[in-house]
C-alpha cells in the first residue's frame, strides 16, 4: 500500500484491524472519538464486533469477556475514561489475558480538558487498578510509529498474556500525517489459545475459567511471583527507545511522545547555538529504558526531562540516572503545548531548573 | 439397580462453599440439570460474580469466567458478541446486580443480549456478613441498617422484575422461588425455559430466584423459608413479567 495521509486517531483504528482485531468495546470521549467511529463502520463491515457501551466501567469488562474467550479485542479511551476502565485492567492483567487499551491523554486532574497532555504517565505505568501489575506501555512520537505499535501490540499481548497500552496524547490522536500500514512486523511464534473459555465441546475433558481470585495467600503470592517472572522477560526483551545524536553531548533531553518531536526541534536549533543536545527518547515507558541511561558520557553536564505533565516521567529519570547527572526538568500541562525554543531556554539556562 | 436420581453432570465433584439452608445449592442444581438436559453444557460458559456465588466457577461444569463486582453482564456481552453460538449465563446476586451492577444489567437487558441471568435475591448483602441490599425490606435489621431499613432514609427494597418488564430488549422474566417442592419445580421449569429461549436467540432473559440466607437473616433454615413466604413475596410477589414468546405465538 503506498502512502496515506491519515488522522492519527482513524489510523489507530486501522492499524488494530490491520493486526487482526476481532472486537471493539468503547464509550464515547474527546479526544479519542474518531478510534470508534471509525470502527463503528469499517470493523462491522468487516464482519466483526463493534459495540457502544454504556460506560467506560462496563467497555473494559466486555474486552475481559472477549479477551477470556480468545479474540483479539481492544478498547480505546482518555484520561478519565481510562481511570473508569481501571479496575478491569487490574482484572484483566491478574487473569492474564491479552487485550490492547489505547489511551489518548487529555489535560488533567479531574474532567480537565481536552487539549493535549501526557498527564497520564503515572496513570500508564504505575496502574490505578489494585495490586502488583504493569502493562507493556508504548508511548510513540508519529502516527507512522503508532500504526507500527498498535499492528504488532496484539501479537505482544498474545505472546505474554498480558494488556498492551498505545500511550498518545491529544495531538498524535488528532493531527494527520503521511503514513504507510504495510511495514514488516515483527515475527513471534504464538501458542494456540488453549486456556480460552469458549465452551467445553472445544476442549473436551478441561474447563477453562478466567479468573483472579486466589483466597489462599500462600496460592496468591505464587500468582504474584509467576506475573513478576513474567514481567521480567518483558522487561529483557521488549524494551524499546532512539537514542539520538549521543555523540558525546553537552546535555541530553529524555522525552517521550510529541514532546519528542519538539525537543528535535529544539536540538537542531541549539546546534545553531554551538551546544550540542543528545536524545534519550523511551519508546516503551513500561519497561523503561533504564540501561540507556548508562550510554550518557560521564562529562555530559545534565539531563533535562521533558514532559506535557508536571514530572511523572522524572522518577523514572532520576531513577535510571541513579545519581550520576544532574538531572533538570521542563513541563506544561493542561493542553499547554511548549515551542522548541522554550526547551532551547531550558538547555541554556539549565542550571535553573535542575531538580536533583 | 435403575438410578433414580443422581448428582446433575451440570455440576462438578467440588464440594459446595455455601452456608447450610442456603438455596444456593438448589438453584445450582436447577442450572445445572437444565443446561444437561438442553443439550447445552458443552457450550455454556458461566459468569460468576462478586459474593457468596463467587466460586460457582468452581461448581458449574463448564467453562467459567470471574467477573469484577456488577460487572457480569458486561462481561457475559463481551463473549456473547464474539462467540454467538455459546450459552453464556451470570450468576449473580441483589448486591452484585441490584447495586453496582445495575447499569451493566440495564444495559444489556436493553441491547437484548442474548444471555441468560440468574438473579438471587435474598435481600442482603451475604459474602460481607449481612449488609443492607437494595431489596432489604423495610425494617429488616442488617448489620448496615441496625435499627431495621428506613424508607426516608434508605428508600424502598428496589423491584428488579418490575423494572426490566418495561425494557424492549427481554425476552423472558420471572420471578420464582424454591422455598417448598412446588415452587423449586416452577424454578426449574423457568429457568430451563431462559436457557430455551437463550439457544433460540431471542434475546435477554432472566429469572429472578427469592431466595433465603439463614445465617445472617438469624434464623434456621425452615424458618428462612417461612420468611422467604411471609415477608418478601408480599414485597416481591412471584409471576411471570414477561414472555416475548407467548406474544409471538
Amino acid at each position: 500500500m503506498a502512502k496515506v495521509l491519515m488522522k492519527g486517531n482513524e489510523a489507530i483504528a486501522l492499524a488494530a484491524m490491520k493486526g487482526g482485531l476481532d472486537a471493539f468495546y468503547g464509550y464515547p470521549i474527546t479526544p479519542q472519538n474518531e478510534v470508534p467511529e471509525y470502527l463503528s463502520k469499517h470493523l462491522i463491515d468487516a464482519g466483526k464486533v463493534f459495540l457502544q457501551a454504556e460506560s467506560e466501567v462496563s467497555a473494559i469488562n466486555m474486552v475481559y469477556g472477549a479477551a477470556g474467550a480468545g479474540k483479539r479485542v481492544m478498547t480505546s479511551s482518555s484520561s478519565p475514561g481510562i481511570a473508569l476502565k481501571q479496575e478491569g485492567i487490574s482484572y484483566i492483567a491478574a487473569a492474564e489475558l491479552p487485550c490492547l487499551i489505547v489511551s489518548v491523554m487529555r489535560g488533567g486532574p479531574g474532567l480537565g480538558g481536552i487539549q493535549p497532555s501526557q498527564g497520564d504517565y503515572y496513570q500508564a505505568t504505575r496502574g490505578g487498578g489494585n495490586g502488583d501489575y504493569q502493562l507493556i506501555v508504548y508511548a510513540p512520537e508519529s502516527i507512522q510509529e503508532t500504526i507500527d505499535v498498535v499492528k504488532g501490540s496484539f501479537d505482544t499481548a498474545d505472546f505474554y498474556r498480558v494488556p498492551v497500552m498505545v500511550l498518545v496524547d491529544g495531538l498524535i490522536g488528532q493531527m494527520m500525517e503521511s503514513v504507510d500500514f504495510e511495514r514488516p512486523m515483527k515475527h513471534r511464534e504464538l501458542q494456540p489459545k488453549d486456556w480460552a473459555t469458549v465452551g467445553t465441546k472445544f476442549h473436551p475433558g478441561r474447563r477453562n475459567i478466567a479468573n483472579s481470585l486466589h483466597l489462599d495467600p500462600a496460592l496468591l503470592e505464587q500468582h504474584n511471583f509467576h506475573l513478576q517472572a513474567k514481567y521480567r522477560e518483558i522487561k529483557k526483551n521488549e524494551t524499546m527507545y532512539e537514542m539520538i545524536n549521543m555523540d558525546n553531548p553537552d546535555y541530553v533531553i529524555v522525552a517521550y511522545g510529541t514532546m519528542a518531536r519538539i525537543a528535535r526541534s529544539a536540538i537542531e536549533m541549539l546546534k545553531e547555538k554551538g551546544i550540542n543536545v543528545g536524545m534519550i527518547r523511551p519508546i516503551t515507558i513500561w519497561p523503561y529504558p533504564e540501561k540507556a541511561f548508562d550510554l550518557i558520557p560521564t562529562n555530559t553536564k545534565g539531563i533535562l526531562c521533558c514532559e506535557l505533565s508536571m514530572g511523572q516521567m522524572l522518577d523514572d529519570v532520576l531513577i535510571a540516572n541513579n545519581g550520576r547527572h544532574k538531572v533538570g526538568f521542563f513541563g506544561r500541562a493542561g493542553g499547554m503545548v511548549p515551542d522548541p525554543d522554550e526547551i532551547v531556554d531550558a538547555i541554556v539556562n539549565f542550571k535553573d531548573k535542575v531538580v536533583k | 439397580m435403575e438410578v433414580k436420581y443422581a448428582k446433575s453432570k451440570g455440576l462438578t465433584d467440588k464440594p459446595l462453599t455455601y452456608c447450610p439452608g442456603c438455596a444456593h445449592g438448589i438453584v445450582h442444581k436447577l442450572v445445572a440439570e437444565s443446561l444437561v438436559e438442553l443439550g447445552l453444557l458443552d457450550r455454556a460458559i458461566a459468569i460468576a460474580s462478586v459474593g457468596c456465588s463467587v466460586f460457582s466457577y468452581e461448581f458449574f461444569n463448564c467453562d467459567a469466567q470471574q467477573a469484577p463486582h456488577g460487572r457480569a453482564c458486561a462481561e457475559a456481552t463481551g463473549i456473547k458478541r464474539v462467540l454467538p453460538d455459546s450459552i453464556v449465563f451470570t450468576y449473580q446476586g441483589d448486591g452484585d446486580l441490584a447495586s453496582i451492577g445495575i447499569a451493566e444489567t440495564i444495559h444489556a437487558a436493553n441491547r437484548g443480549e442474548n444471555i441468560t441471568v440468574i438473579f438471587i435475591n435474598n435481600a442482603i448483602y451475604g459474602m460481607t456478613g449481612g449488609q443492607m441490599a437494595p431489596t432489604s425490606l423495610i425494617g429488616q435489621r442488617t448489620t448496615t441498617s441496625q435499627d431495621g431499613r428506613d424508607q426516608a432514609h434508605h428508600g424502598s427494597p428496589i423491584h428488579i422484575s418490575e423494572m426490566f418488564a418495561t425494557i424492549e430488549g427481554v425476552a423472558y422474566l420471572e420471578r420464582v422461588s424454591v422455598y417448598d417442592p412446588k415452587h423449586v419445580i416452577q424454578a426449574k421449569k423457568a429457568i430451563k425455559k431462559a436457557f430455551q429461549y437463550q439457544n433460540e436467540k431471542r434475546g435477554f432473559t432472566m429469572i429472578e430466584v427469592v431466595s433465603t440466607c439463614p445465617v445472617n437473616w438469624g434464623m434456621k433454615p425452615t424458618d428462612a423459608m417461612k420468611w422467604v413466604q411471609d415477608k418478601m413475596l408480599p414485597v416481591f410477589p412471584l409471576g411471570l413479567f414477561k414472555d416475548k414468546g407467548d406474544q409471538n405465538a
